[in-house]
């Protein structure tokens, strides 16, 4: 408890008129990180419930590891077995240094592939939670409000579908964007409209096409090109997918993608989990299921000789590219998504509609996760308005 | 027939007037603080785009366009340069007749609407119509198909921005950003939205 007694007797130090006013949020923040807070509401009528925002954030923030460590082990594993491949022996400049000095390059060992996937995803992870930290306490400071662990979320989120191959500055510059502009504008979590990893992704995706897609940044390894599942599916056609990829290893993860996409399994573990807890709106999830099955179902049965994704089954849609990511950790982001029950549903609808709608009709985007979630978001608040305004009409006419 | 479809799903979502080509900002920024309102205007853009492209094309097809007096007997008058002037009195005529309509028959949106209906005569995404029809040199049936599909673009822009500005109002915003700086804000992430269709080959 003497770390107790020590924060207690700072305290004042950051109160009105202390030493450290304006340094409170950081306090604060720091506080709450490990102590429970224990303010309670002062007025009279409120809901008593153990779930803050607080907790919610930080299980979302731990149901992201199944995904993440997968992420990292398997981003090891096809850069060991492509360098064994082309018969690299090491890579070189800092993150050759760092592999070097706790493991080896062998595919075959667990820890030498995770050891290679952290020394790639750690550094992406570190400068998105420093850019990222430094802007929330700087409007924290400057706005008076508090750092929340909302933050935890969106920076781990970003983190996971940042390419590998991705240049540090960009990931700053991105997560810069989706910070600042995504949602402090606004007034800080809870206030914006868009959920802000995917702005920061998408204002990268449009202001560096190069780094962030194609068919290079993939895997870790330099000069080395392979393509996601999704583009192959794009351009060669649903056979030739079959035959470089098994479903049930796309299932698992066994392939190339961003960091945290590419294993269904893990992410439907956490998942799992969210819905559970009922942090998860189990309404979006199903709705973007059935949105993405009915659409891709439709393409299928239309049918097309020129254009190879119309094939695609919806069991193959979802175990690609973003989907289940987005699904589980984006759709359901509870501040961007639609707000009442029904809204939720449809708002699930169109993200799976959208999503198939620009994989298999726009030759430009081979991936539409991110931009199907973020033309969805734009859609949320109408689609509440009319759910509100169906209900008083229903009422209306039961009086 | 898939022509026209394809032409009337383009200039809803891909070139949308609104949020990719930046045409019609005044009103949007300024009648879209309510969404009953916004929808009011968007069914009023509507009405006026699908009357005045088409008329507007007629009048290009029959009148301006170099030759195309030759019905009358002068195959070598050239009118395109009266354009602007035609097409502007087109539209100012057109929403005068809509103006009184909606004041006879629909009071209560000729009262929301109030100054606002028109000024859509000025509203840049109405004249931009008939400028692409023109450009673009599209036929009668292609002209009213992007007349009746370029109004319900810049409509659904409008009802969305109206949407999320609603939910904005329990916002907190930095004081100097409040009002039309966050709007534009919005307007530019609303655009970064529409992107997903940037590219779509229809």
């Amino acid at each position: 408890m003497n770390l107790r007694k020590y924060l207690d007797s700072i305290e004042p130090n950051f109160h009105k008129g202390g030493k450290y006013e304006k340094w409170y949020p950081l306090y604060e923040a720091a506080d709450t990180f490990i102590y429970r807070p224990s303010d309670v509401t002062k007025t009279t009528a409120h809901v008593r419930d153990g779930l803050d925002l607080k907790r919610m954030m930080i299980t979302v923030w731990m149901c992201t590891f199944p995904a993440m460590f997968y992420g990292m082990y398997n981003l090891g594993f096809q850069s060991n077995s492509i360098m064994a491949e082309m018969g690299i022996a090491g890579l070189e400049g800092w993150r050759g240094g760092l592999i070097e000095m706790f493991a080896g390059y062998d595919a075959g060992s667990i820890w030498d592939n995770l050891w290679h996937g952290a020394a790639y995803f750690l550094p992406i992870y570190m400068v998105t939670f420093v850019v990222g930290a430094f802007w929330e306490v700087l409007f924290a400071m400057k706005r008076g409000h508090e750092v929340n662990e909302g933050f935890f979320v969106t920076s781990v989120l970003f983190a996971l579908i940042c390419p590998p191959d991705v240049p540090l500055w960009m990931v700053a510059m991105g997560i810069s964007f989706g910070i600042v502009i995504g949602k402090e504008v606004f007034g800080g979590t809870g206030k914006n409209f868009l959920n802000p990893a995917l702005t920061g992704r998408a204002f990268l995706f449009f202001a560096y096409p190069a780094s962030m897609s194609g068919d290079t940044v993939w895997t870790a390894v330099d000069g080395y090109t392979g393509a996601t599942a999704l583009s192959i599916a794009a351009s060669d056609g649903m056979a030739a997918l079959n035959t470089q990829l098994s479903w049930f290893d796309a299932f698992l993860g066994n392939m190339q993608g961003s960091i945290g996409e590419t294993s269904t399994l893990a992410i439907f573990l956490g998942g799992a989990v969210l819905l559970l807890m009922r942090i998860a709106a189990i309404r979006i999830v199903a709705g973007v299921m059935l949105g993405m099955i009915a659409t891709s179902t439709l393409f299928n049965w239309i049918g097309s000789d020129t254009n190879a994704m119309f094939n695609m089954p919806w069991y193959w849609h979802m175990v690609v590219g973003g989907f289940a990511f987005g699904m589980i950790f984006m759709a359901t982001d509870p501040v961007s998504a639609a707000m009442t029950n029904s809204g939720k549903l449809w708002f699930g609808v169109l993200i799976g509609f959208m999503v198939v709608i620009i994989r298999v009709v726009n030759p430009a985007f081979p991936e539409g996760m991110m931009l199907a979630i973020l033309f969805a978001n734009l859609f949320a608040p109408l689609i509440d308005h009319s759910v509100v305004k169906a209900n008083i009409k229903r009422r209306l006419a039961r009086v | 027939m898939e022509h026209y479809l394809s032409l009337f799903v383009r200039s809803i979502f891909i070139d949308n007037m609104a949020l990719s080509f930046f045409l019609g900002m005044c009103t949007l920024l300024a009648i879209s603080k309510k969404i009953d309102a916004a929808i009011g205007l968007g069914v009023a853009v509507v009405v006026v785009q699908t009357i005045t492209v088409p008329l507007n094309n007629l009048l290009y097809t029959f009148l301006l366009a170099d030759g195309a007096l030759a019905w009358a007997g002068y195959p070598d008058v050239d009118l395109s340069f009266l354009g602007l002037i035609c097409y502007i009195g087109v539209i100012a005529a057109a929403v005068q007749i809509l103006e009184m309509f909606l004041d006879k028959f629909v009071p209560s949106l000729y009262n929301t609407l109030g100054v606002f209906l028109p000024l859509i005569t000025v509203n840049c995404a109405i004249m931009g119509g008939s400028l692409f029809m023109v450009e673009r040199g599209y036929t009668f049936g292609e002209s009213v198909t992007f007349g009746v599909g370029s109004g319900i673009g810049w409509a659904l822009a409008i009802a969305l921005l109206a949407g999320i500005r609603d939910k904005l109002k329990y916002s907190d915003v930095p004081k100097g950003l409040e009002g039309l700086g966050i709007t534009f804000i919005t307007v530019g992430l609303m655009s970064l939205g529409f992107m997903s269709f940037g590219g779509i080959d229809l």
